[in-house]
C-alpha cells in the first residue's frame, strides 16, 4: 500500500486498517487528489499517478467514490497494479469500495505529465518527453533529447524502445551514460 | 450474417492478428540479435497483446456465450483463428522478422488510423489508443528496412530475400472480402480502396529509400487466414501458446 501523511480526518488503526474516520465521504475532492498524489507509479516510482496524468477524474455519488484511470499503453503490465494501489490508498483513508473505472478515451498522452512530474523524472535520471505529441511526425526527424545527467544535447538513440513500453533508450555522447527517455506519444 | 456477427468477425480478425504476431515476437525472448532489439521486440509484442485484449474483450461482450478474452485466445483451434497469414510466418532470419513487421505495421497503421473515426464508439476508442503505439512500431520497422536495404551488400541481400519470401502474403492485407466491405459500409472499417493505395504508397516509398524491389501487385497471393484457412505454422504456435490452459483448465494462478 502507499504511504501518506495522516491528518485529522484520516487516522488509521494500523492493525486492521479500520479507519477512525467514520465519514470518509466528507473528504473533499482536493483531499482525495492529495491522497492520489502520494500513489507512485510502480514502474517509475519518481512520479505519482497524478503527475503522470493517468488519473482523469473523480466523483462522489453519495458515499460512493469513483475514480477514472487511463492506462499509458494498451499492454501496460502495471495497469491492474496501479488500479489496485489507488484502491488501496482510498481504502486506507476509510473509503469503502472505491470504484476504479478504466477509461481508454481520450487516449493518454505524455502532454498530460505535469511540469512537476517532468522535473521529477529528470532528477530520477529519465529524460522527460520533448515537444508536443500532436506535432510528432510519422517518419520525420527525431527530437533532440538532452541528457538528464549532464544536460548535454549531444546524445544518440540506441533503441526506439527502452526498459518499459513508455520509454526509449538513449546514450549521452559526452558523459557516456546510457539513459531512458520518456517517449512522446 | 447480421450486422453484429460481421462486427464480431471483424473484431476477431483484428484481435487474432495482434495476438499471433505478439506471440511470434515473444519467441525471440532471450534470442534477439542484440539487447536493444530484444527490448524493442518485447515492447512491440506487449503493445500488440494489450491491443488484442481490448479487441477480444469487446468481441466477447458481443458474442456473449460465456467466453471471456482468455477463453477466446486459449480455447479456439486454428480453423477458428482469423489472423492474417503474414503474422503466423516464422521469425526466421532477422531480416524476415523485420520485413514481416514492416508489411504488417503499414497495414496496421492505416487501418487503425481509419478506425479512429469508426461510427462504433468502442472501436474508435480502442483504435485511438492503439494507433499511437502502431505509429512507433512503424517508425522502427521502416527504419530497419531502410538501414538493411541501404546498408551492406549482405544486409541488402537478406532484406531483399525477405521481401521476396513474404510478398506472397501481402495480398491478403489489402484484398477486401465481404466482411471488409460490410464494415466499410457500416462506417466502421476503412475504405478498402483507400487502404490499398495507402499501403502501396508507403511500402513503395520506403522500399525506394531502401533501394529494394517490391513484388508485382497482381502476383499470386496466399489468402484464407481471415476465413480460418491457415498455413501449417499456426497450429504449432497454438500448441505452444495454448498448452498450459488446456492442460490445466480453469487454473487461476499460473
Amino acid at each position: 500500500m502507499t504511504e501518506h501523511e495522516p491528518s485529522s480526518v484520516d487516522v488509521l488503526i494500523a492493525s486492521d486498517r479500520v479507519p477512525a474516520n467514520a465519514r470518509p465521504e466528507l473528504l473533499t475532492e482536493d483531499a482525495i487528489w492529495a491522497l492520489l498524489d502520494k500513489v507512485l507509479d510502480p514502474e517509475v516510482p519518481a512520479v505519482s499517478v497524478v503527475e503522470l496524468g493517468i488519473v482523469r477524474d473523480l466523483s462522489w455519488d453519495g458515499a460512493h467514490l469513483t475514480i477514472d484511470v487511463t492506462p499509458t499503453y494498451s499492454g501496460c503490465p502495471a495497469t491492474e497494479l496501479i488500479e489496485e494501489l489507488i484502491a488501496e490508498a482510498m481504502r486506507a483513508a476509510g473509503i469503502r469500495d472505491p470504484q476504479i473505472n478504466r477509461v481508454l478515451t481520450p487516449a493518454w498522452t505524455t502532454d498530460w505529465i505535469t511540469e512537476e512530474g517532468r522535473e521529477k523524472l529528470r532528477a530520477f535520471g529519465i529524460a522527460p518527453p520533448e515537444g508536443s505529441a500532436s506535432k510528432m511526425s510519422l517518419l520525420g526527424a527525431d527530437e533532440v533529447i538532452a541528457c538528464p545527467l549532464c544536460g548535454s544535447t549531444h546524445t544518440e538513440r540506441l533503441s526506439e524502445f527502452g526498459s518499459t513500453a513508455c520509454k526509449a533508450l538513449y546514450r549521452c555522447l559526452d558523459c557516456r551514460e546510457p539513459f531512458d527517455y520518456f517517449k512522446c506519444i | 450474417m447480421t450486422q453484429k456477427e460481421v462486427l464480431q468477425e471483424y473484431l476477431l480478425r483484428l484481435a487474432d492478428s495482434d495476438m499471433i504476431l505478439g506471440q511470434r515476437l515473444s519467441e525471440l525472448t532471450g534470442k534477439a540479435p542484440a539487447v536493444e532489439e530484444e527490448l524493442a521486440v518485447m515492447n512491440v509484442a506487449l503493445d500488440l497483446v494489450g491491443q488484442a485484449r481490448n479487441w477480444y474483450e469487446y468481441a466477447a461482450e458481443l458474442i456473449n456465450d460465456g467466453r471471456d478474452a482468455d477463453k477466446l485466445v486459449f480455447l479456439r483451434d486454428a480453423h477458428e483463428y482469423r489472423n492474417l497469414l503474414m503474422v503466423e510466418q516464422p521469425n526466421d532470419d532477422y531480416a524476415v522478422t523485420m520485413a514481416r513487421q514492416f508489411f504488417f505495421d503499414v497495414w496496421h497503421y492505416f487501418t487503425l488510423k481509419s478506425l479512429v473515426n469508426a461510427s462504433d464508439e468502442r472501436v474508435a476508442t480502442i483504435a485511438a489508443k492503439a494507433v499511437k503505439e502502431a505509429t512507433y512500431h512503424l517508425r522502427r520497422s521502416s527504419e530497419w528496412v531502410k538501414r538493411m536495404g541501404d546498408g551492406t551488400e549482405e544486409s541488402h541481400r537478406r532484406i531483399q530475400d525477405a521481401f521476396n519470401l513474404l510478398w506472397r502474403f501481402t495480398g491478403e492485407l489489402i484484398t477486401p472480402d465481404e466482411v471488409d466491405h460490410a464494415m466499410f459500409k457500416a462506417g466502421i472499417g476503412p475504405d478498402p480502396e483507400q487502404l490499398k493505395q495507402d499501403w502501396f504508397g508507403m511500402v513503395r516509398e520506403v522500399a525506394a529509400q531502401a533501394t529494394l524491389t517490391v513484388g508485382e501487385e497482381d502476383a499470386w497471393m496466399y489468402m484464407g487466414g481471415k476465413r480460418g484457412e491457415h498455413t501449417e505454422h499456426l497450429g504449432h504456435i497454438l500448441a505452444v501458446m495454448q498448452f498450459l490452459p488446456r492442460a490445466y483448465p480453469d487454473a487461476t494462478t499460473w
